[in-house]
C-alpha cells in the first residue's frame, strides 16, 4: 500500500518534471517592451509627395525577381479595382508593395499610399511563429527563412498591417511572401531598399530609424499645415521601422488607426504567464486532490461504487 | 449486427470461443463471425453506405489538395489564412475532445469509481478528437511533412502554437497510453494493462496540465489579432479561459452525445453495466456540464464588461452573439436544469446536443465569422465542406471500428483460469476496501 502510493507519488512527479521541460515555452515574456536595434535603420514615406507612379512597385518587382504583373506598372486604372468586400488592392505573392489611391474628404486631389512590410519592432509574425522562422535583423529588416516553415499560417492571422501573404497556389513549397527590406542584396551592404533607389519623388527617405523620427519631427513643425501631426509607425503596435507622414488624416488613407501602441505579443503574455503556474501548481494539485479522494474512501462515507453496480 | 445476433451469433466478448480454445485474433477483428457473415452484414448497414460515400466523394478533392495546393479546394486567403478544416477541425473537435481528460480526474483522481462504466469511452472519445484534430491539420498545413519541426528542427518557445503543438503531441501519447489499457485487454495482454494502471494517475495528472493548456492555448492564439476578431469575441486577458471552461461542457457533452447514439445503434456491443448505469451517468454528467456552463456564462459577461463592450451588444453583431449566448449556453442550461430536476434523461440528452452546438458555434464565430470583421466575411470553399465532411466520416468510422471491438462499452470476460490474478489486480490497483463492484465491471465475475 505504502509501496504503491511511493510509486505512485514517483510516476506523478516524473510526469510533472517531463512538463515542467517544456517551460521554455514561455521564456520570459514579460522583459520590458523591445524598442528596436539602436542602429536599426527604417524608411519615412512621404504620402504628401507621393504622385502615384507605381514605380517602387516595379523596382520591387525586378529587384525580387517576382512574376510580371497581369496589367504594367504604367498602368493606373489599377488603382480603380476593388476586391472582396470592397478592398483596394493588397500585397501578395507577386507584389510585395503596393501603391493605392485614396480620395480623402475635402482634398482637392487624391492621396497615394505605399504599403509593404512595416517591419516592426517587436513584430507580431516573430513572436507567433512556432519554428522561428521571422528574424528581426540588426539593421532592422523583418526576414523570413521558408526552409523551416511549415506552413501554419499564424504569423498572418498576428500580422496587424495583413501584410504576409501565402503561395496558396504552390502544392509542394508554398511559403510566406512578403517584403524583406531588400535584406540580403541591399540593406545588409547599407544600401536603401530597390524602391527608395527609384521614386523619382523622394517621397522615400532611407536611413537610421532615429534620424528618421527626427527628419519627420522638423517637416511637421517646418510646414504645420501640410501634415497631420502624427507618424504614423513611431509608436504603433510598439513601433515599425517604415513610418508615414500624411496631409489627410490616417485612417481614411487607408491606415488602420486604432491598434494602439503596445506591440501585439502583449495581448498574449496574460496567457503566457499563466504557463508556468499550472506546470508548476497542477501537478502538485491534482495529485493532493487524488490523495484526499483516497483518504475518504475509509472514512464513515464509504466509496461511491457500491451503489447500483452490486 | 442485430440480424447476426437474432441467428443467434454472440459477438466476441471473452478470450475464450469454447473452453480451452481461445478466440485468434483474425476471429476478434471479424467479431466472431465468419469472413462471409461479416461481409454481409457490413454490406446490410446502412451507415456504412453513408460513410463510404462521404469517403470516396471527399477523397479526390484531398488528392486535389495535395497535388495543386490549398488554392484550389479552399477560400483561405491572404486576409483569411484559417478556413474549415482549422476552424471546425482544430477548433471544435479539440474542446469536443475534453472529456477523456474530464472523465479521468473524475475516476482516477477523485475516485468516482462508479463512473468507470463510462470512463472507457470519454477516454477514446478523446483521443479520436485530438488524433482527428490533428488529421484536420495536416490537410490545412502548408507543407504538412514538417510537422515535426517545432520538436526537432526550429524551436520558437515563445509562441502559443508552440506550446499547443507540443502539448497536443504529450497528450496525445498520454491517450494511447490510455486507451491502450482496453487493447491490451482485447489482446489479453494482461502485463500491459497492469503497467498502464500502475501509471494511470501520472497519466491523468499530466493529462490535466496539458489540457488546461493547450485548451487555453487555442484562445490565446487568437489573441495575437486583437484588431481583427469582433471585441465581443475577443479578450485578451480571458481568452484562453473561455477556451478552457467550455471545453468542459463540450467534453462532457460529447460523452452524453455518443453514449447516447452508440446506445441507440449500437446496442447489442452495450453489456449490462453500461446500459444499466447510463442514465444516472448522464444525470451525473449533465451536474458537471451545467456547472461548467453557468461558469463559462458568467466569464464570458465578466469579460463583455471588463472591456466595456456593451454598446456592441445593440449592434447586429451583437445580436449575433447574443443568438450564441441564448441558444448555445442559456438554453441548454435551462433545460439541463428542468432535466436533472425531474430525472428527464430525454431532455438532457437534447440539452447535450444544444450544448455542442453552442460551442462549435461559438470556434466557428471566433475563427471564422467575427475574423476580420472590418474587412469582409468568407463563405468556405464547398470543396472545404466536402473535405470537412470526408474526413468527419473517417472518424466516425474508426470511432465504430474500435467500438465494436476494444473492450469500451462491455467488459472482456478473461480466460477462467486467469480470474483470480486479474481481479486480484484490480483490487489492487484501485485500493478499495470493496473491491467487489468494480472487480464485477471490470472482470464480469457475476456474470
Amino acid at each position: 500500500m505504502s509501496g504503491m502510493s511511493r510509486r505512485k507519488f514517483l510516476v506523478t512527479s516524473l510526469a510533472g518534471s517531463a512538463a515542467v521541460t517544456l517551460a521554455p515555452a514561455c521564456k520570459a515574456m514579460a522583459s520590458g517592451s523591445f524598442e528596436g536595434y539602436p542602429d536599426g535603420m527604417g524608411v519615412l514615406v512621404d504620402l504628401t509627395r507621393c504622385i502615384g507612379c507605381r514605380s517602387c512597385e516595379a523596382a520591387c518587382n525586378k529587384e525580387q525577381g517576382l512574376a510580371p504583373p497581369a496589367q504594367s506598372f504604367e498602368d493606373k486604372s489599377v488603382f480603380d479595382q476593388t476586391f472582396h468586400g470592397g478592398q483596394k488592392r493588397r500585397t501578395d505573392e507577386n507584389a510585395y508593395t503596393v501603391v493605392n489611391r485614396y480620395d480623402p474628404e475635402g482634398a482637392t486631389k487624391p492621396v497615394y499610399r505605399k504599403s509593404q512590410c512595416n517591419h516592426c519592432n517587436e513584430p507580431a509574425c516573430l513572436t507567433s511563429c512556432f519554428v522561428n522562422a521571422y528574424t528581426k535583423t540588426r539593421e532592422g529588416a523583418v526576414i523570413y527563412n521558408s526552409k523551416v516553415c511549415v506552413g501554419c499560417r499564424n504569423c498572418m492571422i498576428a500580422c496587424p498591417f495583413q501584410v504576409p501573404a501565402y503561395s496558396y497556389s504552390s502544392a509542394f513549397n508554398p511559403m510566406i511572401k512578403k517584403c524583406i527590406f531588400c535584406y540580403e542584396t541591399r540593406l545588409k551592404n547599407g544600401q536603401p531598399p530597390a524602391c527608395v533607389g527609384i521614386c523619382p519623388q523622394e517621397a522615400l527617405t532611407f536611413g537610421y530609424r532615429d534620424e528618421l523620427l527626427k527628419i519627420g519631427r522638423a517637416r511637421i513643425k517646418a510646414n504645420p499645415d501640410r501634415y497631420v501631426d502624427h507618424i504614423y509607425g513611431e509608436s504603433e503596435v510598439g513601433g515599425t521601422a517604415w513610418m508615414y507622414l500624411s496631409s489627410a488624416p490616417f485612417e481614411q488613407v487607408g491606415f488602420d488607426t486604432t491598434m494602439g501602441k503596445e506591440p501585439i505579443i502583449n495581448n498574449v503574455k496574460d496567457f503566457l504567464g499563466t504557463v508556468p503556474m499550472v506546470l508548476a501548481i497542477w501537478p502538485a494539485l491534482f495529485t493532493g486532490f487524488h490523495l484526499l479522494a483516497k483518504r475518504q474512501e475509509h472514512g464513515t462515507e464509504g466509496d461511491h461504487s457500491n451503489n447500483e453496480e452490486s | 449486427m442485430k440480424t447476426m445476433i437474432a441467428l443467434g451469433i454472440k459477438p466476441v466478448d471473452s478470450q475464450e470461443r469454447a473452453p480451452g480454445r481461445r478466440w485468434s485474433l483474425l476471429e476478434k477483428v471479424l467479431l466472431g463471425l465468419t469472413p462471409r457473415q461479416y461481409l454481409s452484414q457490413a454490406v446490410r448497414n446502412p451507415m456504412n453506405w453513408i460513410l463510404g460515400l462521404a469517403m470516396v466523394v471527399g477523397l479526390p478533392f484531398i488528392l486535389e489538395r495535395f497535388i495543386f495546393g490549398l488554392g484550389a479546394v479552399t477560400h483561405s486567403s491572404n486576409d483569411y489564412p484559417w478556413g474549415l478544416f482549422l476552424g471546425f477541425g482544430l477548433f471544435c473537435m479539440v474542446p469536443l475532445s475534453a472529456s477523456g481528460f474530464m472523465l479521468g480526474t473524475t475516476v482516477e483522481i477523485f475516485g468516482r469509481h462508479d463512473f468507470e462504466p463510462i470512463e472507457r469511452l470519454a477516454l477514446l472519445n478523446g483521443l479520436l478528437g485530438y488524433l482527428f484534430a490533428v488529421v484536420y491539420l495536416l490537410v490545412d498545413l502548408g507543407q504538412p511533412w514538417r510537422l515535426p519541426y517545432p520538436m526537432t528542427v526550429a524551436f520558437g518557445p515563445a509562441a502559443v502554437l508552440f506550446l499547443v503543438g507540443w502539448h497536443v503531441a504529450t497528450y496525445l501519447s498520454v491517450q494511447i497510453a490510455e486507451v491502450s489499457a482496453s487493447f491490451f485487454e482485447w489482446m489479453n495482454w494482461l502485463w500491459g494493462k497492469r503497467f498502464i494502471r500502475r501509471i494511470a494517475v501520472g497519466l491523468t495528472v499530466s493529462g490535466i496540465i496539458l489540457s488546461t493548456l493547450h485548451q487555453g492555448a487555442l484562445g490565446a492564439l487568437f489573441t495575437y489579432a486583437p484588431g481583427k476578431i469582433h471585441p465581443l469575441w475577443y479578450s485578451s486577458s480571458f481568452q484562453w479561459i473561455h477556451f478552457f471552461c467550455s471545453s468542459i461542457p463540450g467534453g462532457l457533452c460529447m460523452v452524453i452525445a455518443v453514449s447516447t447514439i452508440v446506445s441507440k445503434t449500437m446496442a447489442w456491443r452495450c453489456d449490462e453495466t453500461f446500459k444499466n448505469s447510463l442514465d444516472r451517468l448522464t444525470v451525473s454528467l449533465a451536474k458537471g456540464a451545467s456547472m461548467g456552463l453557468i461558469t463559462y456564462l458568467t466569464i464570458k459577461l465578466i469579460a463583455v464588461a471588463h472591456d466595456n463592450e456593451w454598446a456592441y451588444l445593440a449592434t447586429g453583431w451583437g445580436q449575433w452573439y447574443l443568438f450564441e449566448i441564448f441558444f448555445g449556453v442559456v438554453l441548454p442550461l435551462v433545460l439541463f436544469a428542468r432535466g436533472i430536476r425531474y430525472n428527464q434523461v430525454g431532455l438532457i440528452r437534447f440539452a447535450a446536443f444544444v450544448t455542442i452546438f453552442g460551442i462549435v458555434l461559438n470556434r466557428l464565430n471566433t475563427a471564422l465569422v467575427a475574423f476580420n470583421w472590418k474587412l469582409y466575411q468568407e463563405i468556405p470553399h464547398w470543396k472545404e465542406i466536402v473535405i470537412s465532411l470526408a474526413i468527419f466520416a473517417l472518424y466516425v468510422a474508426t470511432y465504430r471500428f474500435i467500438l465494436y471491438r476494444l473492450p469500451i462499452l462491455f467488459a472482456m470476460k478473461p480466460l477462467p483460469q486467469e480470474v483470480p490474478v486479474a481481479a486480484a489486480e484490480t483490487v489492487r490497483a484501485h485500493n478499495t476496501p470493496e473491491p467487489a463492484p468494480v472487480a464485477a465491471y471490470r472482470t464480469g465475475l457475476d456474470k
